[in-house]
């Protein structure tokens, strides 16, 4: 999911490390572009390192944050069923953050690291989860619109060069797909229900519907991702590609649904076959990701409250392990 | 020769029961991402789904006992605090760790004997759902006392809270081994096992589980009971006014 990390601006490496070894580096694009995998172990130039670090660490995050807006919630959840769903989801999540990291820490950073970067501020998450969930239709329209759009980043990561990225994404993907159909069928429910309901579902799409495909990143001719991530092929398709799939996805489903998007110049294009949306509002977006958005201090407050407070449990079982391990040497060396 | 059975004395029991697991579930999902590390986040989410599973069996099968046409959702969203039949100690607010570590100790202790003992109840039904709960049971109670000892045998910090939460529920575990008298009534009828003796087998873990955590069981005192008979905490109001909130509003909707 969410990877706007690539549009950060490249021109912020490290430009001073030594130019890589030609014949290392000639073998490196072989691999890739044989499309094999890149492994740990691997020799792989310092920036392929850096953005995978950057970018898949970003999508962690992204799932560990993404839990609060669903989490807002689970304890109002309308019926016992909704309310087992919604649970599971947000532990699927919290399982998605844990692949992520244990895929991260591959490339030679600790998940506490990643942590850290996280709870100070200095790494992105998805821009989407700084708004807030107003309503349970909220819960529907995450899974239709976010985990949908998130699906359309993310089936190409499985093909991603490198590898423990791309093992995660399988897994992640075949879950995320489940949430989205979850996500649909509570908007099905909710546009077939009372006046109340759809009036829901419809507020909870007029919400979400923009900042949804501002997820996608900025426009092709606005992106200042580099080159690299395409030669590497950590990224196949560009952010307009991507975007305009999902919206061509999501249309047919949304009138399905008897709603209206809130783009008065959405329109079909019969000569091209696609959907051709309005002006997006990018000074929203860079609101947004620059730190003030509607919910960005809460979501990394709530963070950090949630690890000072289990500071304590976490030192409760290093100590414990530390004294069942004494105890251990202690009864080895007597019974020797 | 079993007795023949009122159904309305089943349904007051098997309704107890869905109420116990609902509102500890619910306790249990409040920790949702707020969970000392990803790993345990998980694994509280993991056991609330558990409880919110065997609720939803005991609700059903109570809303057919009832005849009313009550379904799992009428009975959970559609009564108030007085008409729930929970035991106090599931109700607690969930406070920091310990507490909830040591309730889910307490309590699990409990439960995994009981309803192993209600896998052989005459009911079918009440002994399918036994079937497999008493297997997530034993999860919860290896999990609960895996990590009462690391908190009894952690820190001086982990092992004050651990002493408080468990000075704080002690007090509550005295219901759980008191039937009701309509449950006297199902336990004659070979349906439900008696509650009573279950304090054994319960005794003998938490005696094993404290000594490994360098903990020491509370001194004998005055007991705290009243859930069965609709008499609550004070935070089982609030809890219930949260949960019950969007259903409320929207009566009859299908969601």
């Amino acid at each position: 999911m969410y990877t706007q990390a690539l549009n950060a601006d490249e021109s912020q490496r490290d430009q001073t490390l030594p130019a890589p070894d030609a014949a290392k580096l000639a073998r490196f694009q072989a691999v890739i572009d044989a499309e094999d995998k890149i492994e740990p172990n691997d020799w792989m130039p310092d920036a392929y390192r850096r953005t995978l670090q950057r970018q898949i660490s970003q999508h962690a995050h992204s799932e560990i944050i993404g839990m609060q807006p669903e989490g807002n919630w689970l304890t109002r959840a309308p019926s016992l069923k909704r309310k087992a769903t919604l649970l599971a989801k947000i532990q699927d999540e919290a399982g998605h953050g844990l692949y992520l990291y244990s895929a991260a820490e591959t490339l030679g950073l600790s998940r506490e690291a990643y942590c850290d970067q996280l709870l100070s501020g200095k790494a992105k998450y998805s821009s989407i989860f700084n708004y807030p969930t107003l309503t349970w239709a909220d819960m529907g329209a995450i899974g239709w619109l976010v985990d949908g759009a998130a699906i359309m980043n993310q089936i190409p990561l499985c093909r991603c060069s490198y590898g423990p990225y791309a093992r995660a994404m399988i897994r992640i993907c075949k879950e995320e797909s489940f949430h989205q159909r979850q996500g649909y069928e509570i908007m099905v429910t909710l546009a077939h229900g009372t006046p109340a309901q759809k009036a829901m579902a419809q507020d909870a799409l007029d919400r979400f519907w923009w900042p949804v495909l501002m997820m996608f990143g900025p426009s092709d001719k606005d992106s200042m991702h580099s080159a690299d991530s395409t030669k590497w092929k950590i990224k196949r398709f560009s952010n307009d590609e991507l975007r305009q799939k999902f919206i061509d996805a999501t249309i047919p489903q949304g009138r399905y649904l008897g709603l209206t998007f809130p783009d008065p110049d959405l329109t079909f294009n019969d000569a091209t076959g696609h959907w051709e949306h309005g002006v997006i509002d990018w000074s929203e977006f860079k609101r947004v990701l620059a730190g003030d958005g509607p919910c960005n201090r809460q979501r990394l407050k709530a963070r950090q409250t949630a690890e000072a407070e289990g500071a304590w449990v976490r030192d409760a079982a290093r100590a414990y392990a530390a004294k069942r391990s004494q105890r251990q040497a202690t009864s080895q060396v007597a019974a020797e | 020769m079993p007795r023949v059975i009122a159904d309305a004395d089943l349904f007051e029991f098997t309704l107890a029961l869905a109420d116990d697991a609902l509102v500890l579930g619910h306790r249990l999902s409040e920790w949702s991402g707020r969970g000392p590390s990803l790993e345990e986040d998980i694994a509280l989410s993991n056991l609330g789904l558990d409880l919110v599973g065997q609720a939803r069996l005991f609700y059903t099968y109570a809303g057919e006992l009832d005849g009313n046409g009550r379904d799992e959702d009428d009975l959970a969203y559609f009564r108030n605090a007085d008409g729930y039949r929970n035991l106090l100690i599931v109700e607690l607010e969930p406070g920091d760790f310990a507490l909830t570590i040591v309730r889910q100790f307490l309590y699990a202790a409990f439960l995994h004997p009981y309803f192993a003992a209600l896998c052989r109840s005459t009911d079918a039904r009440l002994a399918a759902i036994a079937a497999k709960a008493v297997k997530e049971m034993a999860y919860h109670l290896r999990h609960s006392s895996e990590w009462l000892i690391r908190l009894g045998d952690g820190t001086p910090e982990s092992h004050r809270r651990a002493v408080e939460a468990l000075d704080l529920l002690w007090g509550y575990t005295g219901e759980m081994f008191e039937p009701t008298t309509a449950e006297q009534r199902v336990v004659a009828a070979g349906i439900a096992p008696d509650r009573t003796q279950i304090r054994q087998p319960w005794t003998t873990t938490v005696d094993a589980v404290l000594a490994e955590a360098t903990l020491q069981r509370p001194a004998q005192r005055g007991m705290q009971s009243g859930g069965r008979h609709g008499r609550h905490t004070e935070g089982l109001d609030r809890m219930l006014a949260e949960m019950q909130v969007l259903a409320r509003q929207h009566p009859g909707a299908k969601w």
